[in-house]
């Protein structure tokens, strides 16, 4: 292991690192809100756009992320619709994060019985306080652990955005090895600063998920 | 009328190349899909023993593999333990090591879940009714965490073929690969067969998947 290697690219990783956290960061925002807009459609059973959601989903879920990318990348500029890599990486990742947030809210609203809400409306709540203070206080408990496996996910995830020429962790590990053939302290310095980001992530997530767990009722 | 790209599949055996790509990551992950459950079956009962020693060490291995991007496995698997340990890997067998390693930790996990979600009165009761330890598993609980498992391995085997789309960073000609030398040839006679040929490649991933997640589905609604 050569130190002064390490020593000297680390300020390198730690600009590849701020790069990955921005873009993880932002498109599991908007994947959160793609997912909310989802799930509450399909709440509420809106028609049409209710099966434009089932289709989106369904396609999202089911291809990779690197080759969503792709498309978005190489494959949209053709017919005139032109990104930066950024964006698309942040596009890619609402894309793909979009459908797995909702199927996590969707499955926390859909464990609360219907009998809830008729009890909360028999008491005289409207629909909103039913909402708030009956239907999503228990919802959100029971969604938190598939939300916090889902952020963690997504973080993974973006260590394929090499592939579209953005400067993350694992662009910057390629380069290094390809041009000092330093292999293990580039590897080692890469397994660094994915603990660094991720292991906070899962460590916050377990917190959550203990603190939460007794939130619902009869389960 | 827009020039959409598509028209390069139908040139000379393109398609077949294509699927021959794809056919490739699927090839990758079956293989490691069979490895890997009955390893991560063994392992997921090993990890409810009570056993401190084996249980913390399991749990590090488990962490690590799961929490490690599949693609910096790959790296480390592929330029990592080649420059270390001096041997030799094509990016084949790096992907099936890999995917072996990380459907076990998976697996093994999921195992773990089904066996821990029977709720204890279920052994009581058959201690209680005066069956063996054997037999309690044989009709009581295996039966029950099967149920559970098959879904979620189902899953499993989906997650691993989008995964495999991965192993076009380490080098190995599958169908992104393909589909790059594709473009790469037809760069003057179609320029835009960027478009096509990633929305086709994207149409055959979701083909590859979409049938099993269905069937995942329909089994987790039939034996809830």
């Amino acid at each position: 292991m050569n130190w002064d290697f390490i020593m000297r690219y680390l300020p390198m990783y730690q600009k590849a690192a701020i790069l990955t956290v921005k873009i993880g960061a932002l498109g599991i925002v908007f994947a959160i809100i793609v997912g909310l807009i989802c799930a509450t459609i399909q709440y509420y059973k809106v028609p049409v756009l209710r099966t434009i959601v089932a289709v989106y989903i369904e396609l999202s879920r089911n291809t990779p992320l690197l080759v969503q990318l792709f498309f978005i990348y190489y494959g949209l500029p053709k017919v005139g619709i032109s990104i930066d890599a950024n964006t698309c990486g942040v596009a890619g990742l609402a894309f793909l994060g979009g459908s797995y947030m909702a199927e996590a809210f969707r499955s926390g609203l859909e464990t609360i019985e219907p009998i809830q809400e008729e009890s909360a409306l028999s008491l005289g709540m409207s629909n909103y306080q039913a909402m708030r203070y009956v239907i999503l206080p228990q919802a959100v408990s029971i969604s938190i652990p598939a939300f916090m496996a889902n952020v963690i996910f997504l973080l993974k995830e973006t260590s394929v955005f090499s592939a579209i020429s953005l400067m993350d962790l694992m662009f910057t590990a390629k380069d290094l090895i390809g041009v000092y053939y330093k292999t293990t302290e580039s590897l080692f310095l890469l397994v660094v600063f994915y603990l660094i980001i991720l292991l906070p992530v899962s460590i916050l997530g377990s917190l959550l998920e203990r603190r939460l767990r007794y939130a619902g009722f009869g389960a | 009328m827009l020039d959409l790209g598509l028209d390069v599949l139908l040139k000379g055996n393109n398609m077949i190349r294509l699927l021959q790509g794809l056919w490739v990551a699927l090839w990758i992950s079956l293989v490691s899909v069979i490895i890997s459950m009955p390893l991560g079956i063994l392992l997921g009962i090993v990890m409810t023993w009570k056993n401190k020693v084996t249980k913390a060490i399991l749990r590090i291995y488990l962490e690590f593999i799961r929490i490690m991007p599949q693609l910096v496995l790959l790296f480390i698997v592929y330029f990592g333990t080649t420059r270390i340990f001096g041997w030799e890997l094509s990016g084949e067998t790096a992907s099936i090591i890999v995917f072996v390693l990380w459907g076990t930790a998976e697996m093994s996990d999921l195992v773990r879940g089904a066996l821990v979600s029977i709720p204890k009165h279920q052994y009581e009761c058959s201690e209680a009714l005066g069956m063996s330890m054997a037999q309690t598993y044989r009709y009581i609980i295996i039966p029950q965490a099967v149920r559970r498992l098959i879904p979620l391995s189902i899953n499993l085997i989906t997650r691993m073929i989008k995964t495999t789309s991965l192993i076009l960073m380490i080098g190995v000609v599958e169908v992104l690969k393909v589909s790059q030398q594709i473009i790469e040839a037809n760069r003057m006679s179609s320029p835009n067969a960027a478009f096509g040929i990633y929305l086709t490649v994207f149409i055959l991933y979701f083909i590859a998947c979409w049938p099993i997640s269905m069937l995942a589905r329909y089994l987790e609604k039939k034996w809830r």
